[in-house]
């Protein structure tokens, strides 16, 4: 499976480069997020969102990849107590996949923890499988080599929520204080380069050097697409990646330390931005530069 | 100057302003010291040295917690403080080398925990500001610098007023969003300097 993966991400950067896209300013704003001014499209943007949406169904898309292997390891029996994860319940119920992802993160009763889709399966490993989760973690975003559990679960479970719309509840006390604290979060600043998300992320119609950058502090058009359409396969990285691997490598960007895989800032963060993208409609995995 | 498109899309504003309203009615109050708590905890496997890069100064706490909006009195306050951080160069010169400007201000490297240790990066003036019209690759959450120095009549006064708000921007403008290049060594002094010769020398291509 891996070779095919490279094969078909190789197929992918060698397609980008041949449709010229990447004259737009380097690979990295090749397959840009949509554009978020308010002004119509360019010749570019129409050519990018053309070509996006030529590659963005399950035939092409080597996130579908991450689907796959996600419904393996979703049925797969491992741990101490040699069960699947089948049992696990994502918040609608036990086992039950279709429109957990929409509604997640969210306030977990047997935990009495807010939780989003990867630490709740962290959860379920341990208590449910007896899994020893370090392994896991270690390989919690892939790379040459090594595929990531994580990544490919989440690309199953959020994939049974495509079509859907974004629902995150911020109702329990605690989903309440994970949305203030990621409002907080979203505009601190720190680090040498004085960055906070609101730096980029606060305005409309701004850009880094090509690149649109959508604003995600206010609800609408701009932070639904961007929240409903991860996880996504990013074409750059040849990789399946999820929302905590962009908040990760948007730290790094923001010059501060890495964050750590699973803490509860992250789902802070995604509670503040899911809320803001109330509605969106989900369509994962997408796929994005 | 964004009135035009404001009133193009006034029906979706009031839609927009709609969902807000509703968000801001529920919107949870949290004490500061939580919010720290979180923070620590999201970081705590960062090295000490990584750590203490995120302990807010109080122009980070107040920029962060009014959301950049500060009142009168408090913004005068915080913009006396940020002017006496400024250091000039100590033999009054702050020109240097307008070639070796150009790469800092196109250099986006450094700062990141990707990146190698010793690695000298640059001010990546580029992701937010236009400079020479030659560069087509620029952002627009700063000002357009283009002619920088020719606007200015290529001024001595000009130049260091330029090099104070390199070395600190919350000197000219609190809770701006340009980093304090010169009080957090993000660039050096050299370094500082070549990028106001980049935008204050007649031969640069920020000037032609």
């Amino acid at each position: 499976m891996p070779s095919t993966f490279a094969t078909a991400a190789k197929r992918l950067g060698a397609l980008l480069a041949t449709a010229g896209l990447m004259a737009l300013g380097g690979g990295d704003r090749a397959l840009a997020q949509a554009p978020v001014a308010q002004a119509p499209l360019t010749d570019s943007e129409k050519e990018i969102e053309r070509y996006r949406a030529m590659i963005s169904d399950p035939m092409s898309n080597p996130g579908f990849l991450n689907v796959d292997r996600g419904e393996v390891l979703w049925k797969l029996k491992r741990g101490a107590k040699s069960v699947s994860l089948e049992g696990c319940d994502l918040g609608e119920g036990a086992g039950k996949l279709e429109g957990a992802y929409a509604k997640l993160p969210r306030h977990f009763k047997d935990a009495d923890r807010v939780m989003d889709l990867e630490q709740r399966l962290q959860w379920c490993m341990v208590e449910m499988q007896g899994l020893d989760t370090a392994d896991v973690v270690k390989r919690k975003f892939g790379g040459p080599g090594v595929t990531s559990d994580m990544e490919d679960l989440v690309a199953f479970i959020a994939n049974k929520s495509s079509g859907m719309k974004l629902a995150t509840p911020v109702i329990h006390a605690k989903e309440q204080e994970m949305y203030a604290v990621g409002e907080a979060m979203f505009f601190r600043r720190g680090g040498t380069w004085d960055f906070s998300c609101a730096t980029c992320h606060s305005e409309d119609g701004k850009r880094i050097r090509l690149q649109g950058l959508p604003n995600l502090s206010k609800p609408g058009r701009q932070v639904q697409e961007t929240m409903g359409s991860w996880p996504t396969y990013r074409v750059s990285q040849s990789q399946g990646r999820t929302i905590q691997h962009r908040l990760w490598d948007c730290y790094r960007q923001m010059r501060w330390p890495a964050p750590d895989y699973l803490s509860d800032g992250l789902t802070a963060l995604t509670v503040y931005l899911n809320k803001n993208a109330d509605g969106a409609e989900i369509q994962v995995p997408s796929i994005k530069r | 100057m964004k009135t035009n498109s404001i009133l193009g899309t006034a029906a979706g504003l009031a839609a927009l302003a709609v969902a807000a309203t509703s968000v801001a009615q529920q919107k949870p109050k949290v004490d500061p010291a939580v919010v720290d708590k979180y923070v620590a905890a999201t970081f705590k496997a960062a090295p000490a040295e990584w750590q203490k890069k995120i302990e807010q100064d109080e122009a980070q706490r107040l920029c962060s917690e009014l959301k950049g909006e500060l009142p009168a009195a408090l913004s005068t306050k915080l913009l006396e403080a940020q002017k006496a951080t400024v250091v000039l160069p100590a033999d009054g010169n702050v020109m240097g080398d307008w070639k070796n400007g150009q790469k800092i201000a196109q250099d986006g490297r450094g700062g990141q925990f990707s990146d190698a240790p010793g690695l000298v990066g640059g001010g990546n003036c580029y992701a937010c500001h236009q400079l020479s019209k030659a560069e087509l690759s620029f952002g627009t959450m700063g000002p357009s610098l283009n002619e920088y120095g020719k606007i200015r009549k290529f001024r001595p006064d000009e130049t260091k007023a330029a090099y104070a708000k390199i070395y600190n921007a919350q000197s000219v403008l609190p809770c701006s969003n340009m980093p304090r290049f010169g009080l957090t060594k993000a660039l050096s002094e050299q370094q500082i300097k070549d990028v106001v010769s980049y935008l204050f020398d007649p031969e640069s291509p920020v000037n032609k």
